[in-house]
């Protein structure tokens, strides 16, 4: 009984310390991207920051703040996701309540992966496309929509992936109290995978604002907050691009202080997440 | 006997599996029908005809007669979602929905607008005891229901099935997945229960079919081999495969 060394006692400690090394990587990876955005931007973060909108000059060190950045994409990234959900949780129901394990619904997901893996520059410059077609120009409206196209297949599959990890059996059940199936889906499916779909919302809301490219030529940029759907709206990870290309030291600072702001929201979200995940799983059976 | 259920020519194809073949029987009501027989010799799949379950797979094609008293269950006009009302199915392994406890009961009552408000609350009382679960659960009724033990999910299921007011109570084998304390409870009640039910079982346990069945049905390979009044089949089985099959020979 006493220990030895074999090959695969030395592959088991190997594989461990690969597995870690890896995982330090991402850790640490993270680490740096939040070091380095807290020691250049801290400084910079102020209240005038994010209460207020730039006022003249401010790309090249006046005075101002990036509110309508904040502001508008909150409204990007919220209108999308609101929009986004609406079409995807009837195609998520679609694919698991209604086609079950047909070709259609291997299909729409295969569909679905491809969009998800689409850059989202092609979805702006298809977005432009449509609305140079129509003799649009770049408004809050316009990058709601090219964000909602955008957060759809992530929604989706996110929302597909927690339905089909609901045992067959829990639908079962309801049917054989004589539900129907949508019945079923509401009071079951929705019921049971609730925490995954708020996770799926969130993932989409994560995506959605903190993407640039998308609503770099549909939503525009503007100094000033939207005040509706037509007019152009700007965004926090294109005010973050357009100040670190700035030769001013000042103005690449403050860049660094609006992706510290971008960041702070996006750990919000994910902890929202978590939070709102773990408080509705109290019926979820396992 | 009278006969509640009438079968007649039904076969059932999975894809191109020939999993039932010209089943036909006549199964009696207000007592206690066992189905056994060695495993994947169809005895669930013909549980499953019985409340149309099968409608739910699209690769599974049924033909034939269903008859409950008189009513075909497979004739174009009728209701799928009114035939699972009228015939319950308790499932081998507990799934309470995820709800409450008082919500897994009310469920079905809710879905079908049987009642409300305190007639509700009543009725959901009335059918956890029937199920013998009510003691156990009245001081807890909105806790989640999955945190009860697995026997008591199962008379929770039970209990579920009861309140959509059914004719008939399937069960696939329902005690397979609990402990013997559990699971005499719940034979106990499927015993009190016929007062009341028709009652059909699948059973691969010899002896749940001695003790619970009046009538039993042996198949094999996807026909009904023999099929009588329990104490008959069980005491004097007419076919040589049935003799076996009692005497342990294969299962």
């Amino acid at each position: 009984m006493k220990k030895r060394w074999t090959l695969a006692h030395l592959e088991d400690r190997a594989m461990r310390t690969i597995m870690q090394l890896a995982s330090l990587v991402l850790v640490g990876v993270l680490a740096a991207i939040l070091v380095t955005i807290f020691i250049r931007g801290l400084p910079f973060l102020d209240l005038d920051l994010i209460t207020k909108t730039p006022q003249g000059g401010f790309f090249l060190g006046g005075e101002g703040g990036i509110l309508n950045a904040i502001v508008g994409s909150l409204l990007l990234a919220g209108g999308g996701t609101l929009l986004a959900l609406f079409i995807s949780l009837p195609i998520a129901f679609g694919i698991n309540v209604y086609t079950g394990a047909s070709r259609l619904a291997s299909l729409l997901r295969m569909a679905l992966d491809v969009l998800w893996g689409i850059p989202s520059l092609v979805y702006g410059a298809f977005g432009f496309t449509i609305m140079i077609a129509f003799g649009m120009r770049a408004s809050l409206g316009a990058g709601i929509l090219v964000l909602t196209l955008l957060q759809i297949p992530i929604m989706v599959r996110s929302m597909d992936e927690v339905m089909r990890m609901v045992p067959s059996e829990l639908s079962q059940a309801a049917y054989s109290l004589g539900a129907t199936r949508l019945e079923a889906a509401w009071s079951v499916l929705v019921r049971q995978a609730l925490p995954g779909l708020v996770t799926a919302v969130l993932l989409a809301f994560g995506r959605g604002i903190g993407d640039a490219a998308s609503v770099l030529f549909t939503a525009g940029f503007s100094d000033r907050i939207p005040t509706s759907l037509a007019s152009p709206s700007a965004s926090l990870p294109l005010a973050v691009f357009f100040q670190l290309g700035s030769p001013f030291p000042e103005v690449r600072g403050n860049g660094y202080a609006t992706a510290l702001v971008l960041t702070v929201l996006i750990l919000f979200i994910s902890m929202l997440s978590r939070f709102l995940a773990r408080r509705l799983s109290r019926n979820v059976i396992r | 006997m009278e006969t509640q259920i009438k079968i007649r020519d039904l076969n059932v194809y999975y894809n191109k599996v020939h999993a039932l073949k010209d089943i036909n029987l006549d199964l009696p009501r207000g007592q206690i029908t066992v189905i056994v027989g060695p495993s994947g010799c169809g005895k669930s799949t013909l549980l499953k005809t019985l409340n149309r379950f099968h409608d739910l797979a699209d690769d599974t094609q049924v033909t034939g007669h269903v008859e409950l008293d008189g009513v075909d269950l497979y004739a174009p006009d009728v209701e799928v979602t009114e035939v699972r009302t009228k015939v319950g199915l308790i499932a081998q392994r507990p799934f309470p929905l995820p709800m409450s406890i008082f919500e897994n009961v009310a469920y079905g009552m809710r879905i079908h607008k049987l009642a409300r408000g305190k007639e509700l609350r009543d009725k959901v009382k009335h059918y956890l005891e029937v199920a013998g679960l009510w003691d156990e659960v009245k001081g807890r009724l909105n806790t989640p229901a999955r945190d009860l033990s697995i026997g008591q999910q199962q008379r929770l299921c039970l209990a579920r099935g009861l309140a959509v007011e059914p004719e008939v109570i399937l069960g696939d084998e329902p005690t397979s997945s609990l402990d013997p304390i559990s699971a005499k409870f719940i034979e106990e009640r499927l015993e009190e229960l016929k007062k009341d039910y028709t009652v059909v079982l699948v059973s691969h346990v010899l002896r749940q079919a001695r003790h619970l069945a009046d009538y039993l049905v042996f198949m094999y390979l996807g026909e009904v081999v023999e099929a009588g009044p329990a104490e008959q089949v069980l005491n004097a089985p007419k076919n040589d495969r049935t003799r076996a099959y009692l005497q342990g020979e294969f299962y």
